[in-house]
């Protein structure tokens, strides 16, 4: 009962605090240091008026700077000392010498790449699907849910389901009950051949026609994309990363169209390397397509009706439609979904700590970090992982802090 | 719009049941918890939540015969019933692990030593002996019998209010809003006066300040993590609630500032400039006019906010302790995992009852939590 008290305490004084300071730092400032009155009122409101946006700022600026801006300078400094004493780069070479740190770079990779796809992939899908049909809001609403769903709370749900029991009892997991059903037969080479196989195509297509329009105009023009250097290096190696999942993608079609799968024995799907990866993954895609679908739904939405009335009588089918008029003018926020959800991979953390703890060859950077930070005490080389993480981060910091200035002109 | 260009009925319907099959993937898994979280350890441990929503045939664990032995025509008697509760039809039965199917109901079964046992469909059982039975271990009954779905409350009342699940969740419930609530309310206030001066006000500097706040909420928290810590301890606070509120306000408020920003900077400037030419000071613009104005962006921020805190597991294992008193849901249900990790009748209480009010939330107010995450994303 004290922490309620406390917290009603907490609650009183700060929200009075807060007023109180911002109503008599204002009556301070208009009352007494400069009264708009007297001989001198015209200057003091002047002097005023420049005067109060630091009063109205100064709490925001404060707890940001101590709270935000401090720390990245603070663990950039303390990602070079040990012990307490300056050692250079020496944190970040023991780091690059780690196994489970490039365990760890390599599956941040794998989800970069797999859980933003999927979740803008799902969001757009259901977005466009539930745009016309009567119930839509309904199963938005339900495919939306996830989003309040914490991290560990979906962990939990998701491990019920791959819960594996021995062979021979009932399975309790919705996964391995489903793998049962499988036997070599036609449904099995349907649903974990045919289907997989077109999605990876679709996905390799979707990479091929990326990287394509990202270096058209380099190959077309001959003199270089306007845009400038910057633009062009960002081209090519977008190009140059979407050849790489190209590449990916074909090796794995092939790994998949060959596998032998064990058919009627039921899989510990968490510690099945490489693959768990994803399983884990699906938790998160899970959880974000709800929000790519809002997204993508209001801008569908945004959409002027009369391109798509003219593409109707232009004789358009509906997945010309689709591709050819709505997802191009809806590019821009595709790319906003995208980069938020980036973010959110980036820090993915509860996931993997309460379904595997990074076992298992699962381990990611914001895990490993804390392993380093919590378990191993180890404040340099977590630092300098939490800077890799900072790094990461970074491209998009700047892509937005460009775009607002750009905006705000 | 769909039916100018015609014949689309079996598109419609492929995409009525496209939406159903992804509906249904998305729900099914939550489903699954919440329909265990009515199961008792038992039942969950022996067959699939699926097969709880019908009436299901299947082998029982071993029930020992137990009852008052009376004597009637110069034998030992005792009955009694498998099922207390009624409601349940036995198929076969036997009375040993390697015939658990040996006998039919109504089948009388020969124990030796002239005893014999008999079981009919409902589950009545009786024992007859020529001996007394007092003291001799009774014989058990494996039964296969088919049984109507059956939930309970009890796995809600262990977690909250038991002593034996080592982590009292009803506890941690009331820690979590400890944490919460105070860490929603205060940063709304701070962004609100922020926002104002970042969306009307003129001075110099606004824009770097905007791009600023901007930059900062992409920033990892993950940074702030070890700095923070030392910063506490150095002044004093420790691992504590004050602690976990103070860094909760600072990390939520980029994104307050920045969406109370984008709203405010859509008001009508008429009302403003008009409120100023009448003689109105700023503080009371802002609190007569913006703020009131401006509360469907305080929902959605304060709502974000909510579900953020509440749902947090990094922040509240960084900054509190690991003490019964600090323990947040979060933190509980990954000691739990690691601890109990089989017991999925305490496992799904549990998170339900941390999901419970999270979904509330969201299936009361969903409307500012989209308007929200739309001023925040789309430009």
């Amino acid at each position: 009962m004290q922490q309620v008290l406390q917290a009603l305490i907490t609650i009183v004084v700060g929200v009075g605090g807060c007023v109180g300071y911002f109503y008599a730092s204002n009556l301070f400032l208009d009352k007494v240091l400069f009264p708009a009155k007297g001989p001198n009122a015209a200057r003091n409101i002047n002097r005023a008026s420049m005067i109060r946006p630091w009063l109205f700022l100064m709490p925001a600026i404060i707890a940001l700077g101590l709270y935000l801006a401090y720390p990245v300078f603070a663990t950039a400094w303390l990602s070079l000392n040990r012990n307490g004493s300056f050692v250079g780069f020496e944190n970040y070479s023991r780091m690059l010498g780690e196994a489970k740190f490039w365990e760890s770079m390599r599956n941040n990779m794998l989800w970069l790449v797999v859980v933003p796809a999927m979740s803008t992939a799902f969001g757009l899908l259901v977005a466009q699907l539930t745009d016309r049909i009567w119930w839509g809001n309904i199963a938005k609403s339900l495919i939306f849910m996830p989003m309040a769903i914490s991290f560990v709370g979906a962990s939990v749900i998701w491990k019920l389901v791959y819960d594996t029991r021995p062979e021979g009892q009932d399975q309790i997991g919705l996964l391995n009950a489903l793998w049962l059903n499988f036997d070599g037969g036609i449904g099995s080479l349907i649903f974990l051949r045919v289907l997989p196989v077109l999605a990876l195509l679709g996905f390799a297509a979707l990479a091929a026609w990326v990287g394509w329009t990202m270096i058209r105009p380099l190959v077309r023009s001959g003199q270089g994309a306007r845009g400038g250097g910057l633009l062009t290096l960002l081209r090519v190696v977008v190009a140059a990363v979407a050849l790489w999942l190209i590449w990916k993608t074909v090796t794995g079609i092939f790994g998949l169209a060959t596998a032998t799968l064990p058919y009627g024995q039921p899989q510990t799907w968490l510690t099945l390397l490489y693959w768990n990866n994803f399983f884990l993954m699906a938790v998160l895609v899970w959880i974000q397509a709800g929000f790519a679908m809002v997204i993508l739904s209001a801008a569908l939405r945004a959409i002027p009706e009369e391109t798509l009335e003219a593409a109707i009588l232009d004789g358009a089918n509906p997945f010309q439609i689709f591709f050819k008029i709505k997802v191009p003018q809806i590019m821009g926020t595709i790319v906003v979904v995208w980069t938020t959800i980036t973010i959110v991979v980036l820090k993915v953390f509860d996931i993997v700590l309460a379904m595997t703890n990074g076992q298992w060859e699962t381990q990611v950077l914001a895990n490993y970090m804390y392993d380093k930070f919590f378990r191993a005490f180890d404040v340099g080389v977590g630092s300098a992982a939490a800077m890799v993480i900072m790094l990461l981060v970074t491209p998009i910091l700047i892509w937005n802090v460009y775009n607002v200035r750009k905006e705000m002109k | 719009m769909e039916s100018i260009a015609g014949r689309k009925s079996a598109l419609v319907w492929a995409v009525h049941i496209s939406v159903l099959a992804l509906v249904l993937l998305w729900v099914v898994p939550t489903f699954g918890l919440l329909v265990s979280s009515f199961r008792t350890g038992d039942q969950i441990a022996s067959s699939g939540w699926w097969s709880a929503l019908s009436t299901q045939e299947q082998s029982l664990s071993p029930i020992r015969v137990e009852g008052d032995e009376v004597q009637k025509d110069g034998a030992y008697v005792i009955e009694g019933t498998l099922f207390p509760r009624g409601a349940s039809t036995v198929s076969a039965w036997g009375t040993s692990s390697r015939a658990i199917d040996a006998y039919v109901p109504g089948d009388t079964a020969e124990l030796g030593d002239g005893q014999s046992l008999t079981l009919d469909d409902k589950g009545n059982y009786v024992l007859t002996s020529p001996t007394s039975l007092e003291g001799t271990r009774l014989p058990r009954i494996f039964a296969t019998a088919s049984q109507p779905p059956e939930f309970t409350l009890n796995n809600y009342q262990t977690v909250l209010f038991g002593q034996t699940t080592g982590t009292s969740i009803g506890r941690a419930f009331l820690n979590t809003a400890t944490v919460s609530i105070p860490a929603t309310i205060i940063p709304i206030l701070i962004a609100a006066f922020a926002a104002y001066a970042l969306a009307w006000m003129n001075f110099p500097g606004r824009a770097l300040l905007v791009a600023a706040v901007v930059g900062l909420l992409v920033v990892p928290l993950q940074l702030a993590l070890i700095p923070l810590l030392q910063f506490h301890n150095w002044i004093g606070i420790g691992k504590g609630y004050l602690g976990i509120w103070m860094a909760h306000t600072g990390f939520g408020l980029p994104l307050a500032i920045y969406l109370l920003r984008n709203y405010m900077v859509g008001l009508p400037r008429d009302i403003i400039e008009n409120a100023r030419v009448d003689g109105a000071t700023e503080f009371q613009i802002f609190t007569r006019i913006i703020l009131p104005l401006s509360f469907p962006a305080l929902a959605s921020f304060a709502i974000f906010q909510f579900l953020w805190t509440w749902n947090d597991l990094l922040v509240a294992l960084v900054f509190l302790g690991t003490g019964d008193s600090q323990l947040v849901l979060t933190a509980a249900l990954v000691n739990l995992l690691g601890s109990r990790g089989g017991d999925w009748e305490i496992l799904a209480a549990s998170a339900f009852v941390s999901i419970a009010v999270p979904l509330f939330v969201f299936f009361a107010m969903q409307k500012y939590l989209v308007r929200g995450l739309l001023a925040g994303s789309v430009k």
